[in-house]
């Protein structure tokens, strides 16, 4: 894992791909801590802020959420070329979890059906209009199946606690020592 | 030849959109769309489990509100069951939902809309966010804060954990609380009402810088639904559905929202994967309605706390008795947040809180159960079939945001036309139409699981808005 080197401020991303955002509440649950945060580093990219470019040269970026449709997958490659150490975050990213269990059920096509198309009917839509909204892959993959990850810090979601120390850890340029202290669920 | 603008993806909303714009050439919107780009499956995923299971499933569903999905669930479960909650575990039950209310409502109002309406929607992007209130306002900043985590602490401290708490089970809550544990909550409780307080006063100086997207950020008639309690009264846990029009009048009252499929019906569009629902006896779309805090104040006669019930008239006076502009959810849910307090301090002031009866047990008595609560965004549903055996065949989970989809595009396309027509686009300009989408605070990761496999009617529309066809299904 390439090392942050520890500079004022480092360079913090958090994403948010194919999950329930618990994670980034939980990161929310670090409360006044989030005010120490922010003296430390600077957030360049996340769902809480208004940047629409995933930037370059982000030191930590926290990946909450698999990897479930087009977008995803465009934009985790993009995501892992700008980031020098990046963190599955929570139970989604590291294992798809909860997003990965439609996984059995043979494709995106059967769960849309469900849900857009009764049963033979004439006019099957689905939504894929002008391609905006971008179409669901076969099979929701954890992170890690599609690019390399540096950290893991499972969880559903991952407790404020954990969140702190990890970040804390990082940005001070440490490799976190999670052995004992990671629980799934 | 048009030019088309795409806003991707909306920022500072709990979900995954983009927003598209239509230019003509002379530079007027031809057309705009709020365009939600997940999806998920829970409904079809959810079949073959146990219904003891759902509630930790579907609390999935939203890391956001997660409690809201815990109570649809269990009380799909309690009417699997057939049975009647002990009265603690119902005391319980609502005061962990009151909570969840609580810091839903902070999050909206501090750390997604606050850094718009404080530092100004022209602000520079890249500090127009909670960090950027932090460092030009930390006190409020940090009293924001403060206020979520308490709602938090209160679920940590009955759930066990803050986010996807196991503790809301068929037939009740799994544990009861402590008299430590009241007396800790109470501590807490008098900082949390003043910063509540505090934070309507301080919103209330602000509306009038805020007049003109008080007129454009969605301000429609429409028709408006929720749960109101046996009087008429602001109701979140229970009760029954009342739907009123843009004048007041009262559409439905005392509707059973377990049986909501006789008058809600979903349209779908071709351009998002969220649907768009109506009551059925208007058609759609003339039939759409908002749920959520701007609903439950128009719906509801009283809040039925004394400090919320001022609130109440005040606003009432300042912005009519059925408030029509979208904007003003952002008031709506300022008074809850002071009517959620009130309440839980009723509920902790009960000695009753700490009875230890908060579990009915009983097998599957029914094949059939829909549960019902006001979520912080509105109305939710859960609505399960079951075999013999307790395995799920079915389910259907209605979500509080897919309810205010229609209102949400008209909102867009309406901030659109104020504001584009005929001038440069600004980013400035872009974050207002994307603010008038935060007026809504809407949940898509909550709102995109799946829609659609109970009984309902779902017409398929065509992008110039024709109707191809009417599906229906029926309920066995």
């Amino acid at each position: 894992m390439d090392q942050v080197t520890p500079q004022t401020p480092a360079r913090l991303a958090t994403v948010w791909l194919g999950g329930c955002s618990g994670c980034h509440m939980s990161f929310l649950d670090l409360d006044e801590r989030l005010i120490d945060l922010a003296a430390r580093a600077r957030l360049v990219y996340s769902p809480l802020i208004d940047v629409k470019e995933f930037p370059d040269n982000v030191d930590v970026t926290l990946v909450e959420g698999a990897v479930a449709n087009e977008d995803h997958l465009r934009q985790i490659r993009v995501i892992r070329e700008r980031t020098r150490v990046l963190v599955s975050f929570g139970d989604c990213a590291v294992t798809g979890n909860v997003t990965a269990l439609r996984n059995p059920l043979g494709g995106a096509e059967s769960v849309l059906q469900r849900a857009y198309i009764e049963t033979a009917t004439l006019h099957p839509r689905l939504p894929a209009a002008d391609c905006i909204v971008p179409a669901l892959l076969d099979r929701v993959l954890p992170v890690h199946h599609v690019v390399p990850v540096d950290v893991y810090l499972p969880g559903c979601p991952p407790s404020p606690d954990l969140i702190y120390s990890v970040l804390t850890d990082l940005l001070d340029g440490r490799t976190p020592d999670l052995a004992g202290r990671l629980k799934y669920g | 030849m048009t030019r088309r603008i795409v806003i991707d993806p909306v920022t500072r909303i709990e979900g995954h959109a983009k927003i598209t714009l239509h230019l003509d050439d002379a530079g007027a919107v031809r057309e705009a769309r709020f365009h939600v780009t997940e999806f998920r499956g829970f409904e079809k995923f959810c079949e073959g489990r146990l219904f003891h299971e759902m509630p930790a499933i579907t609390a999935r569903v939203c890391g956001i509100c997660p409690v809201s999905h815990l109570m649809a669930s269990a009380k799909a479960g309690d009417a699997l069951l057939a049975v009647t909650i002990p009265p603690a575990a119902e005391r319980l039950r609502r005061l962990m939902h009151l909570a969840q209310l609580v810091q839903s409502h902070a999050l909206s109002f501090f750390h997604m809309s606050s850094p718009d309406l404080l530092l100004g929607y022209d602000a520079p992007p890249e500090s127009r966010n909670i960090l950027g209130v932090i460092e030009r306002y930390p006190e409020l900043a940090r009293s924001g804060i403060r206020l979520r985590q308490y709602g938090q602490e209160i679920i940590e401290t009955l759930g066990g954990k803050r986010i996807h708490p196991a503790w809301v089970v068929p037939g009740g809550v799994s544990g009861p609380m402590s008299p430590e544990q009241r007396e800790r909550l109470l501590a807490g409780w008098p900082e949390a009402l003043q910063t509540a307080r505090a934070t309507l006063e301080m919103f209330k100086r602000l509306l009038d810088r805020h007049r003109e997207e008080a007129q454009v950020f969605g301000n429609f008639p429409s028709l408006f639904a929720g749960l109101v309690t046996p009087e008429g009264g602001l109701e979140h846990y229970d009760g029954r559905l009342r739907i009123v029009d843009a004048g007041g009048g009262v559409v439905a009252d005392a509707l059973d929202a377990t049986r909501y499929w006789e008058f809600l019906g979903e349209a779908t569009e071709p351009w998002s994967y969220l649907k768009f629902p109506y009551y059925r006896p208007l058609g759609y779309p003339v039939g759409s309605y908002r749920v959520g805090p701007l609903a439950r104040l128009n719906v509801a006669s009283h809040c039925g706390t004394p400090i919320a019930d001022a609130e109440l008239a005040e606003y009432r006076q300042r912005a009519g008795r059925v408030v029509l502009s979208s904007f003003y959810y952002h008031s709506a849910r300022l008074i809850e947040i002071v009517f959620g307090l009130e309440r839980i301090g009723q509920l902790l002031d009960n000695p009753a809180i700490v009875d230890h009866d908060v579990r009915a047990h009983a097998a599957r008595n029914r094949h059939e159960g829909v549960g019902v609560a006001e979520a912080p965004r509105g109305t939710l549903f859960h609505h399960y079939q079951v075999n013999d055996e307790g395995v799920i065949t079915r389910v259907n989970l209605l979500i509080a945001t897919g309810q205010n989809n229609l209102a949400m595009n008209r909102a867009v396309e309406q901030v659109a036309r104020h504001y584009v027509d005929g001038h440069p686009v600004t980013e400035g300009i872009l974050n207002r139409i994307e603010a008038a989408i935060r007026a809504y605070d809407p949940c898509l990761s909550c709102s995109t699981h799946a829609v659609g496999a109970m009984p309902l009617v779902v017409e398929v529309v065509d992008p110039a808005g024709c109707l191809l066809q009417t599906l229906r299904r029926d309920a066995r």
